[in-house]
């Protein structure tokens, strides 16, 4: 919990990739409904991607989270719409507590960029052809350190330097250590009583 | 950037004030809770010493843990009544109105809301949950939210937001016969990708978007994730008032008029100015099933299934092959008759009394086949009643379907409602996801309420237009 009241400053992130390859890689795969019946968030960092690791009689499958040499990764290199469809929360915070600090990918499903973004965690997208490269260095080179620099707008790892990109108030929310949102929200209080009052007057 | 669309004028209206960070602090009109994304928000707001700013607000409800078979306490799931009992809890502690069983209005939330007249036009609508863009249907700008924004709207009614572009999606000319809202739906995503919405909200016009129903208007607004779209509206109007006139919630007496008054001022402007905008004929829509992983990967029920290599982009064509892996049919081979094992109608897709009316018409006097394992689950107590007081359940149980009470059941599994292996299923629900209705080999074909309806009875996936519908 202690990562969500704080609101650090977070302008890079270093470390080696995980590269989960895919388009439309939509958040039930990310993390299957039945864990969202645990009542906190404490246990999700044991089932990211559950069910394409284990077949459901518990036998691995082949999946990069399952390989030895992801263990530790810091990022997650995705494709196209990654994160689309259901709003869950559980499913970065899933991420997060399993190690992941910043996603990069081709496009992400908006409710889950607005998660990470919560989270703390940069969400940044890349050509269709830069995350092709991305994905062969970290698949060729697993233990390929990556920094992800918000003040350039770069990834550089493996030999290769990649433009990023972000809204720019999301950038900005993290490059200030302004991304927990209520504590924001709640300094206007008195606008949003202001604005009702009004309206119930008019 | 779009100008003079109900978008912009529902967001003017609700904004409060740009936040350091640039982003838009956007006031929440209606907050609505379920039991799987609130508790952390509770615990949150507890370990912060926060209260809930605007209690009246935020509205309750029970769906996707519920069994739908018996409801009798406790659950036989210990995870799926602690839920239960945590959302009692924390809207009795939070002074939180709660539709739970007792109340008879109990059922999916996105159901519910409309149900009670609490969704109005003009407002801002959040839920934790991605279809809440159902909302939109009357006018409102409705988005689904993670928990941590549960919790900042709990606390202070209001999100931190960036603006989101509006695609002007128009359809003109006449629906055919048996082709339904949720075709529309699926076709409007097979057309514009799962993809194509991201960064925008989707305003559904033009004259088959006029003559349809609310229900249907919310089919429609309901899948505009499933496009990629977070929120997506229809412009309020005399559908929309007559729907919402009387219900609970809703304006009464002389509030009514200045009520409508005040809708109407949100509609679009003739002339507004849109960031897309794209046009389709209805004539072009046949009832639509998906066969893949995505729901954009539907054809036509005359069609026959397409070849992964007809796809350019390489990452769509990587998704139909990943698609054939999972569903193990063959490209080519035609969408009628493919068998199915379960048919599940309901969902705050397709949950509605029309959608039950539309079932019943095809199941009145046939037969679920033999072998198939077919339930109704309507979307809420209300909509569980009126059925009833229509005879729809005696239909279904003469054909062979069981009958349920509310819940989110099959649409996605985390209740007794699951299939098992590699079951397949013809399903009213939005997402064909891998692994969705709760087994990960298990297999779902998306189509309208009737043609789940024609498939029960056939066995296997039916153009519901070779069925007469009989009267009821």
């Amino acid at each position: 919990m202690s990562r969500i009241t704080q609101s650090s400053r977070i302008i890079q992130v270093t470390g080696r990739a995980v590269p989960v390859p895919g388009d439309d890689i939509d958040t039930d795969r990310i993390l299957p409904a039945r864990y969202m019946k645990e009542l906190t968030f404490a246990n999700l960092g044991q089932y990211p991607f559950q069910d394409e690791r284990f077949h459901s009689d518990g036998a691995p499958k082949r999946h990069p989270f399952n390989e030895a040499h992801y263990q530790g990764a810091s990022m997650l290199f995705g494709n196209a719409n990654f994160g689309c469809g259901s709003s869950r929360e559980q499913a970065p915070q899933a991420l997060t507590r399993w190690g992941i600090r910043a996603i990069v990918a081709e496009s992400f499903g908006e409710i889950f960029s607005g998660n990470c973004l919560t989270l703390g965690v940069p969400v940044v997208t890349a050509s269709q052809a830069d995350m092709a490269a991305l994905q062969n260095i970290a698949r060729k080179n697993p233990g390929a350190d990556f920094n992800l620099d918000l003040a350039s707008m770069t990834i550089n790892g493996g030999g290769l330097l990649v433009k990023i990109s972000m809204p720019a108030s999301r950038r900005k929310a993290m490059m200030e250590g302004a991304w927990d949102s209520t504590g924001l929200l709640l300094a206007n209080a008195d606008k949003v009583a202001g604005m009702l009052a009004a309206r119930a007057a008019a | 950037m779009a100008k003079g669309t109900l978008y912009n004028k529902v967001w003017n209206h609700n904004r409060v004030t740009e936040l350091p960070t640039g982003q838009t602090q956007v006031f929440i009109g209606l907050h609505l809770i379920h039991e799987v994304t609130s508790p952390q928000a509770f615990d949150m707001l507890r370990e912060k010493g926060l209260k809930v700013a605007y209690p009246d607000r935020t509205f309750a409800t029970v769906d996707h843990i519920v069994p739908t078979l018996s409801q009798a306490r406790p659950f036989a799931d210990g995870q799926a009544e602690a839920m239960l009992q945590a959302i009692e809890r924390n809207t009795q502690e939070f002074g939180v109105k709660f539709f739970d069983f007792a109340s008879g209005q109990q059922g999916v939330v996105h159901i519910v809301g409309p149900e009670l007249g609490l969704t109005q036009p003009g407002m801002t609508i959040a839920c934790g949950d991605s279809h809440t863009a159902t909302h939109g249907a009357f006018g409102a700008l409705a988005f689904g939210i993670g928990t941590s924004q549960v919790r900042d709207v709990l606390a202070g009614q209001c999100l931190a937001m960036d603006p989101m572009k509006v695609r002007r999606v128009e359809i003109n000319g006449r629906l055919a016969s048996g082709v339904t809202p949720k075709d529309v739906a699926l076709f409007i995503i097979h057309k514009l990708g799962v993809k194509g919405g991201i960064g925008f909200v989707y305003e559904y016009a033009g004259e088959v978007f006029e003559a349809m129903s609310m229900e249907g208007r919310m089919t429609v607004c309901n899948m505009s994730v499933e496009g990629g779209a977070r929120a997506g509206y229809c412009n309020p109007d005399a559908t929309t008032f007559a729907y919402l006139q009387g219900r609970k919630y809703s304006p009464q007496g002389a509030a009514w008029n200045a009520a409508v008054e005040k809708w109407k001022s949100f509609v679009s402007d003739g002339d507004a100015e849109y960031d897309d905008s794209i046009r389709f004929d209805a004539a072009d829509i046949e009832p639509r099933v998906t066969w893949g992983i995505t729901p954009g990967q539907s054809v036509g029920i005359s069609e026959a299934l397409p070849n992964p290599g007809q796809y350019e982009d390489v990452g769509e064509r990587a998704s139909a092959e990943l698609a054939y892996r999972h569903m193990q049919w063959t490209p080519g081979q035609k969408i009628q008759g493919i068998k199915i094992d379960v048919a599940f109608i309901g969902s705050c897709t397709n949950g509605r009394i029309e959608d039950l009316r539309a079932a019943a018409k095809i199941a009145q006097g046939r037969k679920v086949a033999p072998g198939i394992q077919a339930f109704i689950v309507p979307g809420s107590l209300p909509v569980r009643k009126q059925a009833m007081e229509e005879g729809l359940d005696k239909i279904f149980l003469a054909a062979g379907f069981s009958w349920r009470a509310p819940g989110c059941s099959m649409c996605l599994a985390i209740n007794p409602d699951q299939l098992v292996g590699k079951q397949i299923s013809a399903s009213s629900s939005n997402r064909n996801f891998i692994g969705r209705q709760g087994s990960q080999t298990g297999r779902t074909l998306l189509m309208s309420p009737a043609m789940v309806a024609a498939a029960a009875i056939t066995g296997h996936v039916t153009d519901v237009r070779s069925f007469k519908e009989k009267e009821i």
